[in-house]
């Protein structure tokens, strides 16, 4: 085994899946949103929901096109870079991202199909049923994926023979209760994303004093929706502390920076943890709010680091960092969407520009929380892939090489910076413009399964007549 | 239940090969025009359904990863290299369909990706099949082969024969669903593809008799595999006839039933090897519970309905494409 193929491989999937998370996580809340919106508009008939669906139908297209395109890529990172992992657990991973992928294909992308041609074909219940159809698929394909990395977080239900990972309870693997706090987490974090982004552009828009009408209700429906369901998200992040308290004591010991045995536990508020000298620099410390935090107990003992033998301890720095990352942003975001949900209410959000601002510029606040959050989960879970059972550098494939895992992290490296930068600004050019005044018509030539053609559609420079 | 997913894994590759080699192979055409009018008529072509095309791509790997895991664990491990470049090329093509339109000065970039991923991706499914005909270095059921062990002159001889198989079942489609201009250059381009792939089939055979590879043992044993080369011989007759009388719509339909002769060769002689000739059906299956929890839900409804869903996108785009002037 190499050991600097180990770190290229380590870093070409965090590298690759940090960029694909960044777009199911937008998705999966604006499918939501969407089918939020048509719902209104079936209720109301106000032409302002019309345009908003239409408009965010778009960017959701160019989104999930990109996920889907990076997803790929994770599915045969597994066989190439990891075959020890992908031939052990291969008969409980494998299945469990088949069902992702076939509920993926037939929910999403059939029901996406009705949402570019069907407007003018089917009756508008079944236009909402399909909205919501879509929303599901991305809700049960986030599912799946969760299920996949709590058995790895949380390995459950079974046995090993030959050297394999052998099912025995699938319904332990898949219903059990750690996935069930995990899953809500990712997926209120994916509404949170959605809630941000809307808000955020509809500040944007009042700030030029562009598209009113629709930013007013960007920006009331996106911070009232995160505005409640923030403290619902801070709640299932503590539950989601209680497992890895419970699970996964070296993992929560390296996100507290405890390095030794408490009783009861002071919580590290800052610091610059210190793996060799087993310390933290220039900490700031509340003594006896780490046994509360951990074990609602004013006088608990809490396990450190130096519990664990050198081999079995996490690196500690990264979590212990992005965690509090984590929690900052999500703090940062409750403030300022009860803010904005208080003065809405007040109606005096729209004169207050310092608010409009900061909504504005809270986008990559939910994005951040994300991305940091799943670092804390996978490199607090090292050194396993398969907590407490195999080892992270044992499941690499055993022969790669060092140049052959620079060589893809270079080349998946260049190909992703090049297909997102112009996705990113594609996006970016579709919500600088805003709402288009008129709207749009089924695009003859958008297709159920090239969700990024909607976005052509109004501007005739697409195709010539693909088969109408 | 093995035998399911057998079946299973079988119809998910052939309909990728089939559906995504005539949009890879029409990508591969792309290149060799430069007429943008001629160029958008070929993406219209394929515009509708070539990301659903793709998508049995993606069901082939779950599939062997879940029900064949050790084949999945393998295959993806040896042809590290490989995999990448035709990864990185059907990424670049797929994006290029959208990102070519938004764009007037960068153009060239996603056309030169479109073309080239094309290629790249054709010609790495060639080499896969062509290096697994020859044979991997296998020891006690692990790849030893390292960075390059599926190279040799035989398996770049496939992928250049894949590359000139999915041109010419691009060139069919063209056939089958482009009028004019287009429609004519794909009839001469067909003649001269298929030739090449004549010849390419030729030589292979030539080769393997040389070489005295060991799938050629299997020929012998199974004499009864001579009939797919009569269907393919029979096919490509027709295929003659239907060019020389413009019959638009047999081309495409040939070709596809010499690409099942040629899989249905390949299938045999393989069985009951998932590598040959280290890795059986056997040897690579997944536990009974990890079969029969894929079998209760996407094996029987799921798969299904996918299929279903397939016949129905092709039935909604069947018929001409109509490029009208001035349209864009």
């Amino acid at each position: 085994m190499d050991a600097s193929a180990l770190l290229l491989s380590r870093i070409q999937f965090g590298f690759t899946i940090s960029f694909h998370i960044i777009f199911p996580a937008f998705t999966i809340g604006l499918a939501a949103w969407l089918t939020v919106l048509e719902g209104l508009y079936l209720i109301t008939a106000r032409a302002a929901y019309r345009m908003l669906f239409e408009f965010w139908l778009k960017i959701f297209g160019i989104a999930f096109g990109l996920g889907v395109v990076s997803g790929i890529v994770m599915a045969s990172q597994f066989g190439t870079n990891w075959s020890v992992l992908a031939r052990m657990s291969g008969p409980i991973q494998g299945p469990l991202l088949s069902y992702e992928t076939f509920t993926a294909f037939t929910l999403e992308a059939t029901f996406f199909g009705v949402l570019i041609f069907g407007r003018s074909r089917v009756p508008p219940w079944f236009y909402l049923f399909s909205t919501a159809m879509v929303a599901l698929g991305t809700d049960i394909s986030a599912f799946w994926i969760m299920v996949n990395n709590t058995w790895m977080q949380v390995p459950v239900g079974y046995v090993v023979e030959n050297g394999a990972f052998v099912p025995t309870d699938w319904t332990k693997i898949v219903l059990n209760s750690v996935v069930w706090v995990r899953f809500p987490h990712m997926l209120l974090g994916a509404f949170l994303t959605g809630a941000f982004c809307v808000a955020a552009t509809g500040a944007w828009y009042l700030l030029r004093k562009i598209h009113t009408t629709e930013a007013h209700i960007m920006l009331r429906m996106g911070l009232g929706l995160a505005a409640i369901l923030l403290p619902l998200q801070i709640y299932f992040g503590h539950l989601v502390g209680d497992y890895v308290h419970d699970y996964q004591p070296a993992k929560f010991a390296a996100i507290e920076g405890r390095w030794h045995d408490e009783q009861p536990a002071g919580e590290v508020l800052i610091g610059i943890p210190d793996a060799a000298a087993e310390t933290n620099h220039y900490e700031v410390k509340i003594p006896v709010l780490g046994s509360v935090i951990a074990s609602l107990s004013l006088t608990s003992k809490e396990v450190g680091l130096t519990s664990f033998p050198p081999e079995d301890r996490p690196p500690v720095l990264i979590p212990f960092l992005t965690f509090r990352i984590m929690v900052g942003c999500g703090l940062a975001m409750l403030a300022i969407a009860w803010l904005g949900s208080y003065l809405s209410l007040k109606q005096r959000l729209e004169q207050n520009r310092f608010l409009l601002w900061l909504t504005f510029l809270s986008f990559p606040l939910p994005f951040v929380a994300i991305l940091t959050g799943w670092y804390t989960a996978e490199v607090g879970r090292q050194p396993w892939v398969v907590y407490g059972v195999l080892r992270t550098a044992d499941a690499m494939t055993p022969f790669l090489t060092a140049r052959a895992a620079s060589i893809s992290l270079a080349v998946f490296g260049a190909v992703y910076m090049l297909i997102f930068a112009f996705g990113t600004y594609y996006i970016y050019r579709l919500l600088r413009a805003g709402p288009s005044g008129h709207v749009v018509k089924a695009a003859h030539a958008a297709s159920p399964n090239r969700p990024m053609s909607l976005a052509n559609a109004d501007r005739e420079t697409g195709y010539a007549g693909a088969g109408d | 239940m093995e035998k399911f997913w057998v079946a299973l894994l079988a119809i998910s590759i052939l309909l990728y090969v089939l559906l995504d080699g005539f949009d890879l192979g029409i990508g591969i055409l792309f290149g060799l025009t430069r007429s943008e009018e001629r160029r958008r008529a070929m993406l219209s072509a394929v515009a509708p359904i070539w990301d659903g095309n793709e998508t049995w791509l993606v069901v082939t790997v779950v599939i062997l990863w879940g029900a064949f895991p050790i084949v999945y664990a393998t295959l993806f491990s040896a042809f590290y290299l490989p995999l990448l470049v035709m990864l990185a090329g059907l990424i670049l093509r797929g994006v290029a369909f959208e990102y070519r339109y938004k764009t007037e000065r960068m153009r060239w970039v996603w056309d030169l990706s479109f073309a080239g991923g094309s290629l790249a991706a054709a010609f790495i499914q060639g080499l896969t099949v062509g290096a697994l005909v020859h044979g991997l270095p296998m020891a006690n059921g692990e790849y030893v082969g390292g960075e390059f062990g599926w190279f040799s002159p035989f398996a770049v001889l496939c992928g250049f024969g894949l590359c000139l198989g999915y041109a010419l079942l691009g060139a069919a489609w063209l056939v089958q669903k482009c009028e004019g201009e287009l429609r004519e250059a794909a009839y001469r381009q067909i003649y001269l593809l298929a030739a090449g792939v004549l010849a390419f089939l030729v030589i292979v055979f030539v080769y393997a008799l040389a070489e005295n590879l060991q799938i050629m043992g299997r020929w012998l044993e199974r004499p009864y595999l001579f009939v797919f080369p009569v269907i393919g011989a029979a096919a490509a007759s027709v295929l003659a006839a239907s060019l020389r009388h413009h019959w638009d719509g047999l081309p495409f339909t040939m070709v596809v039933i010499i690409f099942l002769a040629a899989f249905g060769t390949l299938a045999i002689s393989f069985w009951p090897y998932m590598i040959p000739f280290a890795i059986t059906i056997d040897d690579a299956k997944a536990p009974a519970s990890s079969l029969a929890f894929m079998f209760w839900g996407e094996g029987l409804f799921v798969f299904p309905l996918m299929l279903i869903y397939t016949v129905i996108s092709y039935s909604v785009f069947r018929g001409k494409v109509h490029t009208e002037p001035g349209h864009h």
